[in-house]
């Protein structure tokens, strides 16, 4: 036991005080915004100049009351979660009919469709945004959530195959082989083989998704006009436009609009980080 | 001899017949599995690029014919721009920035959060957070922050008895004000690439190390960073791509401003090429951004590519 203890002292590093201060700074840094925002929808204008981290007088919800009551704020989240769900099923479906071709199907040509998705990680998609503003207006998309819905999947093909890809092809290749020597076809073994083994990438894929959608601000900037269909990233500009610098008034409708999203994020945090670094390792 | 020919017979149709039966089977779901992404890549994320390096040498609109063939005249508008220079500049500021001082900022916390535990964990969470807010969330709050009038960073000025300038409203002020939302919203982002290369580390590598006596630090610089080269490697390209395509932040926050001091390209594009509706001009920014994009990626796999290797 004496032996045991001081090596067992060594596996462990201390952080040193250095290091503990360091990490302090910077989870106050972090910490500050997120808590002076959520303070301060309940300060009155005049407080929050005298008294920036103290709470607040009173803990009156009045502001929090009336943007719940109002229209704008329900409505804008739920244009952002209609957008963001269909987004999600849609890009999840045809990535994963993708992917699943070209990890178990032999055809000519395979290697170049791969490859040919693979050009969308080489630029970002808002590169090519003014003349896709011009093709969506030609094909009637503009003000629509479907056309939003529709380019985002487009948007996210490239990265979802390659997860979806690289997952395929860890799966065991005798399941595959053996269902096709029992007569099974590509698309039912796609069905009832590889999908229900792939639930921990469907999740990963999805979640990314549906953050990416959840939080776009320039693809539905550019394509909807009435103010019935914004997302929440629009409303809360619009908002901030409207009342200046009401700022209790927009520290509350921005403490409103975050809330959801960081209550999604803490559950589902381990399938971001494991598709960021999945991802980004593989890829 | 006959069960020679028989045997042979048999091989033969043995293998053809399962090579056709494939060629038949695997036809129908190709054709239903295939096109939706090739569709759809093909329409909204390839097209547009062709779109924009073909309006780009044209002067249109965005009504009627395409007919008003200007050569390379929209290159040389973009480039003589009095704030293309200045959108190049900052993003080349926000590069600069993020490899000097971000990343550094990144490895430092993730050496010490590489290990388990549980109040490691919340520390990760905590700084990993504002990666995952909404750009313009993040901007709005700042917003306030740094707001002249009712804002923080005015407010403990006061408290210390410093004259706080309106940071966003200040042609000098409101790059380093827009860095310091930068590293607040992704430096727990490149923590997490970093602490996944750490982790990633054998531990006996370590073990041996710390066994011979070799010190905490010496580690760190010789061992651990060297280890993860890889993982520095994905998160340069990510800060420049990031810097490259850097939009949603700058919005709520200055808007370009003050008087286009704070554009980068994408605010830039947005600004001149979207919002006057100038197609050639704006055609002429993405083909920029993009060969810019491409050179990067096709140098990053390179550098990448060496550093497996080695």
């Amino acid at each position: 036991m004496a032996t045991a203890n001081p090596s067992n002292k060594k596996r462990r590093p201390v952080i040193s005080p250095v290091q503990w201060l360091t990490l302090l700074i910077m989870a106050v840094f972090v910490i500050v915004p997120f808590y002076t925002t959520a303070l301060g929808g309940f300060k009155e204008i005049g407080e929050l100049r005298v008294n920036p981290f103290g709470l607040p007088a009173s803990w009156d919800p009045v502001r929090f009351i009336e943007i719940l009551g109002g229209p704008r704020y329900f409505s804008s989240l739920g244009n952002s979660f209609l957008i963001a769900a269909g987004t999600v099923v849609l890009s999840t479906i045809v990535a994963s009919m993708t992917a699943f071709a070209l990890a178990h199907i032999k055809f000519f040509g395979s290697k170049f469709v791969l490859g040919y998705l693979m050009l969308g990680l080489l630029f970002p998609s808002a590169t090519g945004i003014l003349p896709l503003f011009i093709k969506m207006r030609d094909l009637g998309m503009l003000d629509s959530h479907w056309g939003i819905i529709i380019v985002q999947v487009a948007f996210s093909v490239s990265f979802s195959v390659l997860l979806f890809h690289n997952f395929f092809k860890e799966l065991p290749k005798e399941l595959v082989d053996a269902a096709r020597m029992d007569n099974c076809g590509y698309i039912r073994i796609y069905w009832y083989i590889t999908l229900p083994l792939s639930l921990p990438i469907i999740a990963t894929v999805g979640v990314f998704n549906f953050v990416g959608s959840w939080n776009s601000f320039l693809l539905p900037l550019i394509v909807l006009n009435s103010e019935a269909k914004y997302t929440w990233p629009l409303g809360i500009m619009q908002f901030q436009g409207q009342f200046g610098s009401d700022w209790p008034r927009i520290l509350a409708f921005l403490t409103l609009s975050i809330l959801p999203a960081i209550g999604f994020f803490l559950l589902a945090q381990r399938y971001i980080i494991s598709g960021l670094t999945g991802g980004a390792v593989k890829g | 001899m006959a069960s020679v020919a028989t045997g042979v017979d048999l091989q033969a149709t043995r293998a053809m017949r399962p090579r056709r039966y494939m060629d038949r089977k695997s036809l129908l779901p190709l054709l239903l599995f295939l096109p939706p992404a090739l569709i759809l890549f093909t329409l909204f994320v390839v097209m547009p690029m062709v779109d924009a390096a073909t309006f780009s040498f044209f002067d249109w609109n965005g009504y009627g014919p395409i007919t008003d063939f200007v050569g390379l005249k929209n290159y040389e508008d973009v480039i003589t721009h009095r704030n293309f220079g200045t959108a190049i500049r900052n993003s080349l500021i926000v590069v600069a920035v993020s490899l000097a001082i971000q990343l550094p900022l990144a490895m430092w916390c993730a050496i010490a959060l590489a290990e388990r535990s549980w109040s490691i964990n919340v520390l990760r969470t905590l700084f990993f957070l504002p990666f995952m807010l909404a750009e313009v969330a993040a901007g709005l709050i700042w917003n306030f922050v740094y707001d002249g009038n009712y804002g923080l960073l005015p407010a403990i000025g006061s408290a210390i008895g410093v004259e706080m300038p309106f940071v966003l409203g200040d042609k000098f002020w409101v790059i380093p004000a827009i860095m310091l939302v930068i590293t607040w919203k992704y430096f727990g982002f490149h923590m997490m690439i970093f602490i996944a290369g750490l982790q990633s580390i054998p531990g006996e590598v370590i073990e041996a190390a710390r066994l011979d006596g070799v010190k905490k630090w010496q580690i760190v610089r010789h061992i651990k960073i060297p280890m993860i080269r890889s993982a520095i490697v994905i998160s340069v390209f990510f800060a420049i791509t990031g810097a490259l395509q850097l939009f949603d932040l700058i919005i709520p926050l200055s808007n370009g401003g003050p008087s286009h001091s704070s554009h980068t390209i994408v605010t830039f594009l947005y600004q001149f090429g979207i919002l006057r509706m100038k197609l050639g001009f704006g055609g002429a920014i993405s083909v920029l951004l993009f060969i810019a994009c491409v050179v990067v990626a096709l140098a990053y796999r390179r550098v990448l590519f060496r550093v497996e290797q080695n």
